[in-house]
């Protein structure tokens, strides 16, 4: 059987990629865009989802697709620089391969989310798994209500997508707030945690689904705001993380409780997940 | 042109009271305007008023001699700015400086200390909508100081 | 379930055994089974009938195992070794596959070791078929299926045996996972007297099981025969003194992630994983990805992996389970009650395996008990 195939039919199999774009977005965290190098367009995804990406010799993380879902032949990635293996990630140049599985995992509620608004909060690098929601809303705007978007950083200097944020600031029906834990010398934009934003967003509780995207302190704090606000705890998602090396639900490292975040997961529904939240080292 | 008074009455800070104590908070009350840049506040002054910012952004401000003032936090529409001049010593504990130019309701703190002190009533309400804010505050503060974005 | 009174079953007379490796051999089949090796039974390639451990059975209790001498010439006189047969069909490990690379580009080569000839099983216990199926429906029934297990899993010969004994350590018949062998085998067999008119009732469960059956010499079983394999399979049910009821097991994990018990084990339990190693269900793995110093040549491999690492759940510069205490608790509530949620049946089998091969001795048909008091004391 020839390697296409093989790939399409093994899950542990990485397809080759190639690597046509590295974009800087902050000091530690590069932009990927990867092209089939075998003509498989398996880059067809669901927002929310992610792969694993493979670097010859080195290992496989997973990281969440980032791009549009409604662009094919192409799965873009925004990847942090935090050790041995995300930084050979991030080396890659153009032209370089990268063998990718996958996509994995359940992705966010898009559809359930039709006819409603739409309240993206993100944190640091979690505004990553959430910009396809953000691209898919905006192509799609007459099926969604309002979007609002509420985003924070540690500094002015590691926000991403700075460009696009004030693109889609300009959209209609669409309100995008940001924020910086730690301001410096030329921000003057809003200063404090991305729960402070809560009191300067236009929400309508009753209609809003929420997708929340983050480090996990930031994610609880946001889901108390978002319930003091109105909002039904099943109307609220988030984007969990637990350690993974197969992606597939073979390998079980990353369960939570009783769930696997690789496949029923990494995105659910913050009535299934809040009684877990409590319990330290589960 | 909204009234001191309508405002006043409509803001969630002030929901709740009764139309006596509304009548005296408004008699405390005045409108002011800050340019960009502007200190409202400053560190280690006497704290007599309080502000309920109608428009623009406040940065609470952290000052040493060598270096720019840390900015610990913003304010902006709605909020409500100072609390050090309900509880002793009254001196304000941060810089306030008015990023752009911003619009606010000033209300005269040392008036309302006193009335505080004969109208226990008033006292109570107001105390009970500041501890709030300072609980918000620091919630908000502790979340920051968790330094959730740092690489680990 | 049919028993094996309601098959047609046949007597072997014990030297049939060794005809019986011949035929399988001679179909091609790669013949597993029980041989004496470095003080234990373990399962291993087999040429001959005289690589069975005639003569030996073992002492299990907590934190021991002793292989013992027995008064006659039975062959599968022990009960259960420390490995399970997931070391065949889930290898401890193997390459996955290997790449090349040339200037930048790389190739994937789908060379996973496959093993040359199907397996054929002998001296699978009851227990064992419960493992097998509860790793079949993990590994070959879920969203996805695992290949590695799925080309070594097709096509196994599987001659079970039934228990006529029970180790100290065994469980199985409290979970409804044995001594009596029920079905997912093709030929199961139940030692008689090996003392005196040593044989074999052997009964298949497949076509294939009886067109072995067909060539080895033998007669007919009757009712006497049937009657002994009745009354020595039951004895090894009542033989087991220990047990967990596991549906009261189930709800007492997820009402009890906070116990004051697990403090208790936390002080003994040294999270070396020998629990995770003997265990037939445990399936947990992680890969290794290597390179040689050129740079031109990957490989990624497989080994498995136990929840008892601290490695198993790191994150961010820390791991989530860091305490002992929060590892024993993840292994324990997965076994007996998530694994439940996730696949529709417990990850145990009873075997006992975990209980005699812990160096310390930690009994988790005691640990429930002890949970459950500790949970009452509490609420008292």
């Amino acid at each position: 059987m020839n390697m296409s195939a093989a790939i399409q039919l093994d899950p542990m199999l990485p397809a080759p990629y190639v690597v046509r774009q590295v974009t800087k977005e902050t000091p530690d965290t590069f932009t990927l865009t990867l092209e089939s190098s075998q003509g498989n367009d398996g880059s067809r995804f669901e927002p929310g989802q992610f792969s694993m990406l493979w670097v010859f010799g080195v290992g496989e993380l997973p990281i969440s697709i980032s791009g549009d879902p409604a662009e094919h032949g192409r799965l873009t990635y925004t990847v942090r620089s935090v050790g041995q293996a995300t930084h050979a990630l991030v080396s890659r140049e153009v032209g370089c391969g990268i063998g990718v599985r996958g996509p994995f995992g359940r992705g966010w509620p898009i559809e359930q989310a039709r006819g409603r608004d739409v309240i993206v909060v993100a944190g640091g690098i979690g505004l990553a798994p959430l910009r396809p929601v953000i691209y898919h809303v905006l192509r799609n705007r007459k099926q969604y209500g309002r979007l609002v978007i509420l985003y924070g950083a540690r500094s002015p200097g590691e926000l991403l997508y700075r460009r696009e944020l004030a693109a889609w600031a300009r959209q209609p029906d669409t309100q995008v707030l940001t924020s910086v834990d730690y301001g410096g010398l030329r921000w003057h934009g809003h200063v404090g945690v991305v729960t402070t934003l809560f009191k300067y967003a236009r929400l309508q509780p009753s209609r809003s689904v929420a997708m929340i995207c983050g480090p996990e302190i930031m994610m609880r704090f946001v889901t108390r705001e978002l319930e003091n606000n109105g909002l039904q705890r099943q109307d609220i998602y988030l984007s969990m993380e637990r350690n993974m090396k197969c992606g597939i639900g073979f390998c079980g490292h990353c369960q939570y409780g009783p769930h696997f975040i690789c496949k029923d997961g990494p995105v659910f529904p913050f009535n299934v997940i809040r009684p877990l939240m409590d319990k330290y080292e589960l | 042109m909204e009234t001191l008074e309508r405002i006043i009455v409509q803001h969630p800070f002030f929901a709740g009271l009764d139309s006596s104590h509304l009548a005296l908070l408004t008699g405390c009350a005045s409108n002011r305007r800050f340019r960009a840049g502007e200190y409202i506040l400053k560190e280690g002054f006497e704290a007599n008023e309080f502000y309920v910012i109608r428009s623009g952004r406040v940065a609470l401000e952290i000052f040493e001699p060598h270096r720019p003032p840390i900015v610990v936090e913003t304010l902006s529409d709605g909020d409500i700015l100072g609390w050090s001049w309900l509880l002793p010593p009254y001196i304000w504990r941060f810089h306030a400086h008015a990023v752009i130019e911003t619009r606010a309701i000033a209300l005269d703190g040392k008036c309302l200390r006193e009335k505080c002190e004969q109208n226990h009533d008033l006292g109570y309400e107001l105390l009970k909508r500041f501890a709030r804010i300072v609980a918000q505050r620091l919630e908000a503060t502790r979340l920051q100081l968790a330094d959730v974005y740092a690489v680990k | 379930m049919p028993q094996q009174s309601e098959r047609r079953s046949m007597v072997l007379p014990a030297h049939q055994l060794e005809k019986l490796i011949e035929v399988l051999q001679h179909k091609g089949y790669d013949l597993i089974g029980p041989t004496v090796r470095d003080g234990a039974i373990v399962y291993d390639h087999l040429e001959s009938a005289a690589e069975l451990p005639a003569g030996w059975t073992e002492e299990q209790q907590p934190g021991h195992y002793r292989l013992k001498r027995r008064s006659d010439d039975a062959l599968f006189g022990y009960v259960l070794g420390p490995q399970s047969w997931k070391k065949f069909v889930h290898p401890a490990e193997l390459r996955l596959w290997s790449a090349e690379r040339n200037d930048g580009v790389f190739r994937i080569l789908n060379n996973e070791s496959r093993p040359h000839r199907p397996y054929a099983f002998l001296g699978v216990r009851a227990c064992e078929l419960a493992a097998i199926a509860v790793q079949d429906r993990i590994l070959l029934q879920d969203k996805y299926r695992d290949a590695v297990y799925s080309a070594r899993r097709e096509g196994v010969f599987i001659i079970a045996v039934q228990c006529t004994q029970a180790a100290a350590t065994c469980f199985c018949a409290s979970l409804g996972t044995g001594p009596r062998v029920l079905d997912g085998f093709d030929l199961v067999l139940t030692e008689l007297d090996a003392s005196g008119n040593h044989r074999f009732v052997a009964t298949a469960g497949s076509d294939r099981g009886a067109d072995v059956l067909a060539r080895l010499a033998g007669n007919a079983a009757d009712s006497e025969d049937l009657r002994q394999v009745e009354a020595t399979v039951d004895a090894a049910g009542h033989q087991q003194s220990r047990a967990i009821n596991i549906n009261a097991a189930k709800e007492l994990l997820d009402q009890n992630f906070e116990n004051p018990r697990w403090d208790e084990i936390t002080k003994r339990c040294l999270t070396c994983g020998n629990c995770t190693m003997v265990c037939p269900t445990c399936f947990c793995t992680t890969f290794e990805d290597i390179s040689d110093v050129t740079g031109s040549h990957a490989e990624r491999w497989r080994r498995w992996d136990s929840c008892f690492t601290l490695s198993f759940s790191y994150i961010h510069g820390g791991s989530v389970r860091a305490s002992g205490k929060a590892r024993y608790r993840q292994w324990i509530t997965h076994k007996l009650a998530s694994w439940i949620d996730q696949f529709g049946a417990p990850g145990c089998v009873g075997c006992g395996r975990c209980i005699t091969w812990c160096p310390v001795g930690i009994d988790i048909t005691d640990e429930i008990r002890a949970i459950r008091e500790a949970a009452n004391h509490g609420n008292s």
